[in-house]
């Protein structure tokens, strides 16, 4: 397929605006010298993550990742920025000097060469079968209480036990504060 | 549209988040870059999900088990980083080197 039948078609559009956000947030998020930018940038690659989602028909899953994420880490984030008093201006001391980043972007650089490098080579130009409509919120709920419903157990007791751990290791001992 | 735009654009953006681990010194900022990492993980399980057609959804279920996880991660690495800003009052990982000899 050539480069003129793939701007052709729409949906090509939309995945091209969704992708330029999702790689701007990303880049929000690794470089910019200010804490609430860079959490608002992981607001925009999230929600163009979701749109990337619902055009692939994954409906569930994109309003999963706005309520979870835009709706509760990113508070939990902003919580977490205020209350260890991380400045809020703009600060130099955010990142590690330029050494150890020239560093991380060799690595970051031939990990990416290597995936896509991968990617390229074993999917070409492979399209997405035709689909039939997006993905039915009743298929995910039948397929996960049926075939997967020990992940899931798994996952619930994972989550009763990320509670627990969060309040025990976050709240103040009350003899300590009495002193 | 073809397969790759998105497994690549996942590529990027995990590529992305490993550089933010590696280069932030605050480590708030560590574990906004991993959750960076998870969001393409994410994107590649729902595009194999829906490249192969599975029947079972088993991609949109697991990146949905991916998302609960990655709650519980912030949760409790929100905590640990707020213990440790109590007990050092510093939140930067480079002066975390009680283990360094």
């Amino acid at each position: 397929m050539s480069f003129g039948d793939w701007i052709g078609q729409l949906e090509n559009w939309v995945f091209a605006v969704l992708a330029f956000g999702t790689l701007a947030g990303a880049i929000l998020v690794v470089h910019s010298r200010n804490v609430i930018h860079a959490a608002l940038g992981l607001v925009l690659t999230l929600g163009s993550l979701a749109g990337l989602f619902l055009l692939l028909g994954a409906e569930f899953v994109a309003w999963t990742l706005v309520m979870v994420y835009i709706g509760a880490v990113i508070v939990l984030f902003l919580f977490g920025i205020m209350i260890t008093r991380a400045p809020l201006g703009y600060e130099i001391d955010l990142s590690h000097p330029t050494s150890v980043k020239v560093t991380a972007a060799i690595v970051a650089g031939s990990l990416f060469a290597l995936i896509g490098w991968a990617f390229l080579d074993a999917f070409e130009a492979v399209e997405f079968a035709a689909v039939d409509g997006p993905t039915r919120t009743a298929d995910i709920g039948i397929s996960m209480f049926t075939n997967y419903v020990i992940p899931f157990e798994v996952m619930s007791f994972l989550l009763l036990a990320a509670l627990i751990g969060g309040i025990v290791l976050a709240r103040q001992d009350p003899e300590e504060a009495d002193e | 549209m073809i397969v790759n735009q998105f497994l690549i654009l996942g590529a990027a953006v995990f590529a992305l988040g490993v550089y933010g681990v590696l280069s932030r010194r605050n480590a708030v900022m560590v574990l906004l870059s991993v959750e960076l990492m998870l969001g393409a993980v994410n994107l590649n399980l729902v595009v194999f999900d829906r490249a192969f057609r599975d029947e079972l959804a088993a991609g949109q279920i697991f990146s949905l088990f991916v998302i609960a996880i990655a709650a519980a991660e912030v949760g409790i690495g929100l905590a640990i980083i707020l213990l440790i800003f109590r007990n050092r009052s510093s939140a930067n990982v480079d002066e975390l080197d009680l283990m360094k000899l």
